[in-house]
Parts: structure tokens; C-alpha cells; sequence
């Protein structure tokens, strides 16, 4: 028994560190993914260089964040049967289909056209080449959309029976699957997101840049374009995150009503009719004991979960987490007897939902001020270096408020791995040795801050040398036969 | 057993026998970053004869993995838990593999640059060797309780055969990406893989020879089915032999790539026709795993099958276009540093 708790403890970390860090890359290259293809159409509409020379400088940085988000992925596709071997049998018939589509569909269209579209500047006409990055771009959303559809249905299972027979669950809908409601609020918030994640980093990094230019650089007009399209692409990932994310929220009281309520600081319920302004307070701060699960502090601000949970200034209620912790027991307790309580870790979620919106809503006012302060007509933002240095830190923030909102959907799912079909301990793989995952956990944490660091260290370079650096150099990781040309003439 | 089960069961296989075929010639090609390589202009030419491929040609071994999962979940429980070591040297690997095609370009000095490309060549070996191992003792027989998991102990994965199966699968690999190289670049390169070819052939097929004396030992295939798995060994040594002569005798490059890229092929054929109806080969043969005690529902499996018929035509189309466009040779001594 003690060995089991370890194998299942290291098998959830290495769950955990594994996603997190795919998720630092994902969301950068998706959303980078965008952003080069928008400026490589603007390249192709306006026919400026500095439009194919912004496509090929950020798409470097956009190669570097695929090749990271591609490897540690990789993990992703095979932990399942090598760390989760029940689970891979219980649901292996639906979950295993969306994570095959995914490949099917969409790495390859990926993998291909990213391959044409880096060694093709050359050999092909901007009008067609631009599909290339679009394709690859449009294939990351795709494979986004397969395996979110796969998580949703770890959050909201549909479309399947259970067949007591082979004791396991069995597809039979998958439009189902497709239609998850689950899905159709998860992907339009993840979707966003990358786009504020390359948002911001485009602009971050442009700002560093503009630190270190001097007065009258040529260069200077590039990244102050480059910043203006970053932060268009990030408002619009910004505003569209903060819409999603209030529908996200708002879905989960029907669908996993103990998310919301630790989310919101809510131990017990809030019937507002019983209350003397009709509405529920909102918990600015909130503390809870997390051995007791009662909330022992707050900070409240009245109205506001009524506009957030019932979008009216008034009305609703909020079951909490005790009464809600009641209903389980009674609803699960003969099913799954093993399962001590139903609590989520309140603390966590509850702040890292406040770290998203906080982040977002800072995001929002920082894009919109840089915009101004970037007009054709000033040049107000070069001289303002306190700000570049805010856009510059602001890089990190994304990141953060992505991991935070991974760690409210995959926590708050707790103690379920399909929710309320397969609690987590039944999941982990039963043959797997304590010291082969220890192994695997500290070289792949190795090996990820190793690989991490690297490709941040290159990132910073290819900043420094700038977009021109090039054509100093004249060296070109594009087509093999365009350098032959010139080779041969030379 | 239903038809599904069965189309499904090659479809896994064909992934597999297209993933070897080609990520075999890249990983070939990795090698060399060693084995060929003189200079930072061979090293650059053979970067170029695959960068624009090798992340297509690796998605076939994640569409394996994937469709395994999506129609045989026990089979990839139950393989990939057991071989839990094996897999994770692996999936290391293609991790470290993959960075480094992408990180060698960026690199300040040329040093650091021959770190990463060491690290291709080394990992370029590891992958196909450790599955190699992870096929051959799949089929040899491992401790599969009734529930389907695999608790095996270190001589349980490494034999003779699952070493012979290693070595083989890298070497086939090798020589694949020898002709791949004799077919896309130009110059030294391309003379000094004549050169190693001449030598590895007969290594090959007594490697080959070798791995068929061991397949009667480790495994029951030639005794349950012994015309078919005779004819495929035949087929693997024909191709090999074939191969041999257009490469060293005629001088040939089209040809000879196609066949040692068969060859890789007929392993995996020979591995899944020596398998079914199993997927994991039990030393208990009433646990072996079937692709019926193996798979998906019926209703999932004809999903997937609408899913493989409008994704992989599709797909060929595009791969196999990429690859025209990059059908040129490269000469090595031309490309600039």
C-alpha cells in the first residue's frame, strides 16, 4: 500500500510538470503561429520587405518555441499507457481515438508544412508560400481542438456506456464527443490564450529590443511595428480570453459545481433570496483552513457573484463546497467507497482564478496604453524606458496565468480522473516501479529545464543579432538550392 | 474476431513498417552527423537533405502510437507500461533528437554546434536500437499477468535476440540513410557512403542470417507459420541481396534506397504476421493479448476507420509532394557554411 501512494504521487507529479512546462510552449507557438501568419499576409498584401523580414524574424523565435512545444509533447502522447495504464484501459476506447485523430489529422499537416514553409522562402511566390505558415498555424488550432475535445471529456464525460463485461467505457457518440459543451468553452478560452501569450511576447520582446537601440537605428521602425501588430493580436486574445473565460466559469455550476464554488471561496451556500440585497457577495480574498475545509477569512465585495455566476445584478445562489461534499458522498459513496472526501484544494483555486482575471484585466490596460503611446506621429514610447521595461516584464505574465488556469481545470477535477467515472487512484499503472518513475521524473525535470533554459538563451540571441543580422552574415537556415545558385555562381 | 479488428491490427502495422521506412533513412542520416561527416559542410548537407522532412517523417511513429491506443488500448497499456524503461530511453531520445536539429543552427560557436550534432548521431542510434529491443522481445514472450500487465525483470528484455533486433534495426537504418544520401547529396559524401555501403551489406545479411537462426529459438513463429515467416525471410534477404548488387555492382541510388526502405518494411511485416492474432505474446500463452481481448469497441473502430480513410490519402498527398519539392540534390562541398 505505502508503494502504491508513491507511484501514484510520482505519476501525478510527473503529470503535472510534464503539462506545465508542454503548456509553456504550446500556447507560444500556436500563438506565434498567428502572428507570423498575419504579418506574412501583410507582407503579401502590402508588398514591404519589413513585413517578410518581421515573418522571418519572429518566426525564428516561433521555430525555437516549436521544436520545445513538439518534444515535450511527445511525452504527452505516450505517458498515458506508460504511467496510467488503468485509465488507458477504462477509456482508452474514446479517450485514445481523440489523441489518434489529433496525430492524424493535424500533426501531420503541421510537421509537413512547417518543414515547407522555413525552407521554401526562396522557391516560391509569397502568395503561395503564406499558405504554409497558415496551414501549420491552422493545423496547431486543429490539434488543439482534438486534444481538448479529449480533456473535456475528462472533465465532462459524454457519449459513452459503460460495459460491465469488459469493465471499461465505451464510445457511442461520438458526435457526442464533438458537441461536449465542455469543449466549446474550453477551446474558444485556450485559443485566446495563445494569442495573448505571443501577444505579449512579440511586444515584450520588442520593447527589450527598443531599450537597446540608439537614436535613429533602422531598426527601430521594425520593432515598433512589430509591436503594433503584437498588441493588436493580444487585445483581441485578451478581450476574447476575459469573454470566454466568464462563460467558461459560468458553465461550471451546472457541470462541476465544486470547481466553481472553491474557485469563489464558497464553503457554504449562498441562496441569495435569504439575503437582504437579493444578490451574492464576491470573495476578493478568501482563506481557507485546509484540513477543515471552512473558509476562515474573507474579503467581500457585495453584487458581484450574483453579475459573475448569474449575469444580473442580482439573484441566484452558489451551492458550497460542504453541502456540495454532502451530495457526493451520498451520490458516489457506494460506487466508490475508497474516495475519502470530494474537496478540491479551495486556496489554490481560488487564487490562481484571481491570478487569470487580475493578469488579464492588467494585460488589457497595459496593450491599450503601449498602443497609444506607440502612435505613427511619437515617439513618446522610446523615450518613456520605464514602460518598455513593464512591457518587457510583462512577457512572464501570460505564462503564469496559463498555468494557473490549468492548474483550476486539472486540480479542481480532483478526485477524479474522468469525472465521476474513475477516481485517480484507480488509474495509476499498477507494474510500474516506484524507482523507474523517480528516474523519469528527475531526468525529464532535468532535461526540460536543460532544453527550457537553452532555448531562452537562444531566443535572447537572436534578439541581440537583430532582423538584419543576416544580411551582414549572409547566412540562411532557408533553401538548401537557393544558396546552391548562389554558390555556383559565385 | 471481427473484420475491424483485423484492418485495424494492419493498419497499426503500416504505420509502423512507413514510420521505419521513413525516419529509418533520418535516422540513417543522424549517423552520420558521425560515421560520414569530415567537415561543417557535410554535416550542413545532411542537415539539409532531411530538415525539411524529419518532423513529418516522426509523426508516422506518433500516429502508431496514437492508433494503437485508439483500437487497441490494452495492447498499449499494456506494451508501453511494460516497457516502461525502454520507452522512456526512447521518448528521451526523439526529445533530445528533435531540439537539437532545431537548437545546432543557432549555436554561438562551433563547438557548441558539434554538441548538439553528436547528440543526433548518438540518439539517431538509440531510437531505432531500443525499439528494436522493445519489437523482438514483444514477440518473444514477456510475464503478462491476466489482467494484462507486464512485470518483467532486465533478462526478460534483454536476450541474444532482443540485442540482435537492436543492432539489426539500426544498421538496416544506417545503410538506409547511406542510400539516402547516395540518392540526395552530391560529392564526398556521396562516394564515401559507396565506400561504407561495400562493407555493410555482407555485415547486413549475416546480421540478418543471424537474426533468423535466433527467431526459431525466441519465438514461435516459424513453428506456427513457418511458410509465411520462410517467405518473408526470403523477401528480407532477396531485397537485401538485390540491393546489394544495384548499389555496389551498378552504381545504382533509386533502387537501393527503395529496397533497404523494404527491407526495414519486411521486419515489421514479419513481427505482425508472426504476431496475429496476438498483439503481446505471453510466456502464459492464456494471457497473451488478441486484437480481440485487445481492442476497441466495434463503434470506435469504424469511427476510426472513416477518420484513416479521409485523413491518410490526404496526407500521402501532401508528404509525398513535399518531398518533390525537395527532390534536388545537395552537394555538400557548395552549400555555404
Amino acid at each position: 500500500m505505502v508503494t502504491l501512494v508513491g507511484i501514484l504521487d510520482l505519476a501525478r507529479f510527473q503529470f503535472a510538470m510534464t503539462t506545465i512546462f508542454h503548456f509553456f510552449f504550446v500556447p507560444m507557438s500556436i500563438g506565434l503561429g498567428v502572428v507570423v501568419s498575419v504579418m506574412e499576409t501583410m507582407y503579401v498584401i502590402k508588398k514591404d520587405d519589413v513585413y517578410k523580414k518581421m515573418a522571418q524574424f519572429w518566426g525564428k523565435i516561433f521555430l525555437l518555441s516549436f521544436a520545445v512545444g513538439v518534444v515535450t509533447g511527445l511525452i504527452q502522447e505516450f505517458q498515458f499507457g506508460m504511467n496510467w495504464s488503468e485509465y488507458s484501459r477504462y477509456v482508452g476506447d474514446i479517450f485514445g481515438s481523440l489523441l489518434a485523430i489529433e496525430a492524424l489529422v493535424a500533426f501531420f499537416a503541421e510537421s509537413t508544412f512547417i518543414g515547407l514553409w522555413s525552407f521554401t522562402w526562396d522557391r516560391f511566390k509569397p502568395g503561395i508560400h503564406v499558405l504554409f505558415i497558415w496551414i501549420t498555424t491552422i493545423g496547431s488550432g486543429i490539434s488543439a481542438l482534438w486534444i481538448l475535445a479529449a480533456n473535456a471529456f475528462m472533465q465532462n464525460p459524454v457519449g459513452y456506456a459503460i460495459d460491465n463485461h469488459l469493465g471499461r467505457a465505451q464510445l457511442v457518440s461520438f458526435g457526442a464527443l464533438i458537441k461536449n459543451q465542455q469543449l466549446w468553452v474550453q477551446f474558444p478560452h485556450v485559443v485566446t490564450g495563445t494569442l495573448v501569450t505571443a501577444g505579449f511576447l512579440v511586444a515584450g520582446m520588442s520593447a527589450f529590443k527598443l531599450l537597446k537601440l540608439k537614436k535613429g537605428d533602422s531598426q527601430i521602425i521594425f520593432f515598433r511595428k512589430s509591436i503594433n501588430i503584437a498588441l493588436v493580436i493580444g487585445i483581441i486574445g485578451v478581450a476574447g480570453a476575459l469573454a470566454s473565460g466568464d462563460r467558461h466559469a459560468f458553465e461550471l455550476q451546472s457541470m462541476q459545481p465544486m470547481k466553481y464554488a472553491a474557485m469563489e471561496g464558497v464553503d457554504k451556500t449562498i441562496d441569495s433570496s435569504k439575503r437582504k440585497d437579493k444578490a451574492q457577495p464576491w470573495s476578493l480574498i478568501s482563506v481557507t483552513n485546509p484540513k477543515t475545509h471552512k473558509v476562515i477569512a474573507k474579503v467581500e465585495i457585495p453584487y458581484v457573484l450574483s453579475i459573475l455566476g448569474n449575469h444580473s445584478l442580482t439573484g441566484g445562489n452558489t451551492v458550497g463546497t460542504s453541502e456540495l461534499e454532502k451530495e457526493f458522498q451520498k451520490k458516489y459513496g457506494k460506487t466508490h467507497s475508497d474516495i475519502k472526501d470530494y474537496y478540491v484544494p479551495e486556496n489554490t483555486l481560488f487564487y490562481a482564478f484571481r491570478v487569470m482575471a487580475v493578469g488579464a484585466g492588467g494585460l488589457l490596460m497595459l496593450a491599450l496604453v503601449a498602443l497609444w503611446m506607440n502612435r505613427k506621429k511619437t515617439t513618446l514610447i522610446l523615450t518613456q524606458r520605464w514602460f518598455l521595461w513593464i512591457m518587457g516584464i510583462a512577457i512572464y505574465v501570460p505564462f503564469v496565468i496559463n498555468t494557473a488556469g490549468w492548474l483550476v481545470t486539472e486540480l479542481g477535477r480532483y478526485p477524479w480522473v474522468v469525472y465521476g467515472l474513475m477516481p485517480i487512484s484507480d488509474a495509476v499503472s499498477p507494474n510500474v516501479s516506484v524507482a523507474s518513475l523517480l528516474i523519469s521524473n528527475i531526468v525529464y525535470f532535468l532535461t526540460f529545464a536543460t532544453i527550457g533554459g537553452i532555448m531562452v538563451w537562444l531566443a535572447r540571441r537572436v534578439l541581440q543579432a537583430g532582423p538584419y543580422a543576416e544580411e551582414e552574415e549572409q547566412s540562411s537556415p532557408s533553401d538548401p538550392y537557393s544558396q546552391l545558385a548562389k554558390g555556383g555562381e559565385a | 474476431m471481427s473484420t475491424l479488428e483485423v484492418v485495424w491490427f494492419v493498419i497499426v502495422g503500416t504505420l509502423w513498417a512507413g514510420f521505419f521506412f521513413l525516419e529509418g533513412f533520418d535516422f540513417g542520416i543522424g549517423m552520420q552527423f558521425v560515421f560520414n561527416a569530415r567537415d561543417q559542410k557535410d554535416r550542413e548537407a545532411l542537415y539539409q537533405a532531411i530538415g525539411p522532412n524529419w518532423d513529418a517523417n516522426e509523426v508516422w511513429l506518433v500516429s502508431a502510437g496514437g492508433t494503437m491506443f485508439a483500437a487497441f488500448p490494452f495492447w498499449y497499456a499494456s506494451l508501453f507500461s511494460g516497457f516502461y524503461l525502454m520507452l522512456f530511453i526512447v521518448l528521451l531520445s526523439l526529445i533530445y533528437r528533435g531540439v537539437a536539429f532545431e537548437f545546432r543552427e543557432h549555436m554561438p560557436t562551433i563547438q557548441g554546434t558539434h554538441v548538439w550534432e553528436n547528440l543526433i548521431a548518438l540518439t539517431s542510434f538509440l531510437v531505432p536500437f531500443f525499439l528494436g529491443m522493445i519489437f523482438t522481445a514483444m514477440v518473444s514472450g514477456t510475464p503478462i499477468d491476466a489482467r494484462g500487465n507486464l512485470s518483467a525483470g532486465f533478462f526478460d528484455y534483454v536476450t541474444p535476440f532482443t540485442l540482435v533486433g537492436g543492432v539489426a534495426v539500426s544498421l538496416m537504418s544506417y545503410v538506409h540513410g547511406l542510400n539516402y544520401t547516395r540518392l540526395r547529396i552530391d560529392g564526398q559524401l556521396r562516394e564515401r557512403a559507396l565506400v561504407q555501403l561495400k562493407y555493410l551489406y555482407p555485415v547486413l545479411l549475416a546480421g540478418e542470417a543471424l537474426f533468423a537462426v535466433l527467431l526459431y529459438f525466441y519465438t514461435d513463429f516459424i513453428q506456427t507459420k513457418a511458410i509465411q515467416i520462410l517467405a518473408l525471410l526470403v523477401i528480407l534477404v532477396v531485397t537485401t541481396l538485390i540491393g546489394w548488387f544495384l548499389a555496389i555492382k551498378k552504381q545504382q541510388e533509386t533502387v537501393p534506397f527503395i529496397l533497404s526502405g523494404f527491407a526495414l518494411m519486411a521486419v515489421v511485416v514479419l513481427l505482425f504476421v508472426g504476431l496475429f492474432p496476438r498483439v503481446m505474446v505471453a510466456n502464459n500463452p492464456l494471457h497473451s493479448l488478441t486484437v480481440i481481448t485487445a481492442s476497441s469497441s466495434a463503434y470506435t473502430l469504424k469511427v476510426m476507420t472513416i477518420v484513416v480513410l479521409l485523413a491518410l490519402p490526404v496526407t500521402l498527398v501532401y508528404q509525398i509532394w513535399s518531398f518533390w519539392v525537395f527532390r534536388k540534390r545537395i552537394v555538400s562541398h557548395k552549400v555555404i557554411e
